[in-house]
């Protein structure tokens, strides 16, 4: 069986956003670059069914679609365990962009258990995994919060309203993945760290795909105003402020 | 060989440096920072969350952190390939020093094990001891110790009274005697033992295993500070030591004892330098959340001050640690190609020649961490003082610093007696270029005219060199060999040669910085430079007066009063504004940014 990663770059999640070019930009100055925490813990969970060897995973593979300036995530993606990694060289323009990228790739190059986040901490889209599996027409199970495999059949569980629900798709199948998929994501080893460079990471020549979002601006959320205070007894005030200020009843 | 190295041990006093001839953090390569980066998640996924049960002293947990650490092969980082290690430079390891340094009594741990506890063997032991111990201290299937501080055998290291009998069958030494303050004692399973053989007036250097006969422990030892450490006294009764666990030949032990500690104390510089920026982060945290007078603390200059003081002193510190790392580095790459020189040889050697840079790391960036958690309780008042805060942990577990390692006091005294030695043996040409200083008193100009930002910044480095060389020469020239008893004098030196070197090595990174970081950032490295370099003065000045006066030299003393206000003698700087650029940056981003 062989596995394929989707990893996003993303920046670290205590970074202070900024925007720059009339807000119409990410100021990417100072930022410093992660695997996309959903993606890691996606990558851990693939590395924990390899190290089983009944589960006769041969390959790991990590891919992610941008320029050269994600390959320290990607080599980070390797020193965590990946086998080998795909950089689709292309500024990542949107989810579209990026899921008829990926979808290109694993049509030359066949998967049986494709892993994507739910989402990635930069944009939030969710939609890159789901893009992808409509691109291949193959089965996508989003929400999973456990992997396993028995038997060479795959068994994802997908949290629902009040439970989970246990699914034994056909492969290839592309698990969307949240939180839960693994306790803690992976701790890079000194091994993996020394190894990573010598693993393969193949630079692969994007397909053109047109463009079909446009950012027009970003804009920082308001600061909250300040909680006020009332006293107990000043219920006048209270409706006053509820019905004039906030404007709720 | 010696003169192939790019500086000596000592030399920063008579040579001028270049920024491109040294090391800067900022220069760390993506496999480095990874490395850092996998330290980092140690200590958020297993240390952090357990300091307490550390603290507490939990039966196994620090052996069990010390191992998982093995796992992830940051006990072996720059301990050859052959012996399970990673065969990385020594920058690398003092990287992974300086991250563990955040974890309170896990990085005491830590540091010994993979310091004092492994590298004894590492440097000096022999194949089959290397492969027998080295190997398994490099993964963590074994735990390391260092044995060599005596109830009656502290700073004067080599008086213990621990011995060792060769038996009768020629196959074993017998070893009697006890050791103290044992870091790790409690759980290490393999102890560096130092004690003398028969009448030898110098130790010898034995490896050790814990579970064999005759070892006994007395109960972990109470202290102020780093309480999940393990500290045990030990006591060694008739132990039979096999012949082939002599480490290095009889009578070398205390040269191995004394070069383990120059490793230890550089290691010690980059350890303090991770506790110091963590406790910054807290400090700047909790000043970006408590209010008074309706604003945060943070908005007020007295706490600004503090926590620009703190990031300044780690900022310096941290620039002359990894200047001397990348020094070692360069003399070790030399040494090994030596003949008969071997990796453990070579690595000695290495830190050897900068044994006085090492203990001016230690002495210089233990007291920064002592102000960096002192001004965390204070930043944070009553709450700093209550022990639901990390800075009641801190401000007890820094303290330890500047005690062990060799106290500050032993190692003041060696910054200044180191490079006097080196100078008298003719490693570097101190004398003679002290003499050449004393020789322009009599012509003493004070003339400087501005040159630009770097010059003026080199000439102020350049004329505190003199202050410390005529110093050095006047004291030689009264004291002679009694120099050795007039301890304050050293220490005057000392400080005065601890400011010269880190604000030469402050001023070379920050002028490297240049090159690399946004203006906006560069003018606070800048801002940093000016309100140290500004300090450094006074410092500089209040300790040469003290050592004028007491040194009395009568036909000196004017001449060396009027050099001494020319030598410190810098534009002002309005150090208030430069401070509140400096903490506004940490403010704003809520944590050590530099």
């Amino acid at each position: 069986m062989k596995i394929l990663v989707c990893i996003s770059n993303v920046p670290d999640t205590t970074t202070k956003a900024k925007f720059v070019n009339d807000n119409t930009a990410f100021d990417t100055a100072g930022v410093q670059w992660i695997i996309n925490p959903w993606d890691e813990l996606a990558l851990t969970r693939a590395i924990e069914l390899k190290s089983d060897a009944a589960n006769s995973i041969e390959n790991i593979t990590v891919i992610t679609v941008g320029g050269k300036d994600a390959e320290p995530t990607i080599r980070k993606a390797l020193a965590i365990g990946a086998d080998d990694a795909v950089r689709i060289d292309a500024e990542p323009k949107d989810a579209y962009f990026v899921a008829a990228q990926i979808a290109e790739y694993i049509k030359n190059n066949p998967f049986d258990l494709i892993f994507s986040g739910i989402e990635s901490a930069d944009h939030n889209g969710s939609a890159v995994g789901g893009m992808v599996s409509e691109f291949l027409n193959i089965p996508s199970v989003s929400a999973v919060s456990a992997a396993s495999i028995e038997g060479g059949q795959v068994k994802l569980t997908r949290d629902i309203d009040g439970g989970n629900e246990q699914v034994t798709p056909e492969l290839p199948v592309l698990a969307i993945v949240q939180k839960g998929i693994a306790k803690e994501p992976m701790i890079a080893a000194m091994r993996g760290i020394m190894m990573a460079r010598k693993k393969p990471l193949n630079v692969v020549a994007p397909i053109e795909v047109e463009v079909l979002t446009e950012v027009v601006n970003y804009e920082m959320p308001q600061p909250k105003p300040p909680c006020k205070m009332i006293e107990p007894e000043n219920v006048k005030e209270l409706v006053d402020l509820l019905q004039n200020e906030a404007k709720v009843i | 060989m010696e003169e192939n190295l790019t500086i000596k041990g000592g030399e920063f006093l008579i040579k001028q440096t270049e920024a491109n001839e040294i090391f800067i953090p900022e220069e760390f390569d993506e496999e480095q920072q990874m490395i850092a980066q996998t330290c980092d998640d140690f200590l958020e996924t297993e240390v952090f969350p357990n300091l307490e049960r550390i603290d507490a002293q939990e039966e196994g947990i620090m052996e069990g952190l010390v191992k998982k650490a093995g796992e992830l092969g940051l006990l072996g980082i720059s301990f050859p390939e052959e012996y399970e290690g990673f065969g990385q430079s020594f920058v690398t390891s003092m990287l992974a020093s300086e991250r563990m340094g955040a974890a309170n009594s896990f990085a005491v741990a830590y540091s010994a094990h993979t310091g004092i506890g492994s590298c004894p063997i590492a440097y000096y032991g022999d194949h089959e001891q290397k492969q027998k111990y080295l190997s398994k201290l490099a993964t963590g299937e074994l735990t390391g110790a260092y044995c060599l501080t005596e109830p009656g055998s502290g700073s004067d290291a080599n008086s213990g009274k621990t011995k060792a009998v060769l038996s009768e069958d020629g196959k074993h030494y017998i070893l009697n005697g006890q050791k103290m303050w044992i870091t790790n004692g409690g759980f290490a399973d393999v102890q560096t033992v130092f004690a003398k053989i028969d009448n030898d007036r110098v130790y010898s250097a034995f490896i050790v295993e814990s579970q064999w006969d005759g070892i006994t422990y007395n109960p972990e030892e109470k202290k102020m500070g780093i309480k999940g450490s393990s500290t045990r006294q030990i006591f060694y009764n008739d132990v039979k030591v096999p012949v082939e666990n002599l480490l290095g030949k009889r009578g070398e032990g205390f040269r191995i004892a004394l070069n383990i500690l120059h490793m230890g104390r550089i290691k010690l510089g980059g350890n303090v330098l991770g506790g110091a920026k963590r406790a910054i982060d807290q400090s700047v945290n909790y000043s970006n959340e408590r209010k008074q007078f309706g604003q945060l603390i943070s908005n007020f200059g007295s706490i600004k001050h503090k926590l620009a003081q703190q990031a300044i002193k780690t900022f310096t510190s941290e620039s002359a640690v990894y200047r001397v790392s990348r020094n070692i580095d360069e003399a070790y790459e030399i040494y090994k190609n030596m003949e008969g020189c071997d990796v453990g040889r070579a690595t000695m050697d290495a830190f050897g020649q900068f044994g006085s840079e090492a203990a001016i790391m230690k002495v210089f960036a233990s007291e920064a961490l002592d102000y960096v958690v002192d001004e965390e309780v204070q930043i944070m008042g009553g709450m700093g003082f209550s022990a639901e805060m990390p800075a009641d942990r801190n401000y007890r577990d820094s303290r330890i610093n500047r005690i062990f390692e060799g106290t500050n006091e032993i190692n003041r005294i060696l910054v200044t007696d180191t490079i006097i030695k080196r100078g008298q043996k003719n490693h570097v040409a101190l004398f003679e270029r002290a003499k050449e200083v004393i020789a322009e008193l009599d012509n003493l100009k004070d003339d400087y005219q501005s040159q630009g930002y770097f010059e003026d910044k080199r000439h102020y480095v350049e004329n505190f060199k003199k202050v410390a060389l005529m110093l050095m020469e006047v004291a030689v020239n009264k004291f002679g060999r009694k120099l050795v008893h007039e301890q304050e004098v050293l220490n005057s030196i000392s400080d005065i040669l601890m400011n010269v070197y880190v604000a030469e090595s402050t001023m070379l990174r920050v002028q490297k910085l240049e090159a690399v970081k946004p203006a906006e950032m560069y003018n606070l490295y800048k801002d940093m430079l000016d309100v140290y370099v500004f300090e450094a003065a006074s410092i500089i000045y209040k300790h040469a007066l003290d050592a004028i006066h007491s040194i009395e030299d009568e036909t000196m003393t004017k001449k060396l009063m009027n050099a001494v206000k020319v030598y410190t003698k810098v534009d002002g700087v309005n150090t208030k504004d430069a401070r509140r650029r400096i903490a506004d940056k940490l403010i704003e981003e809520n944590k050590y940014v530099f």
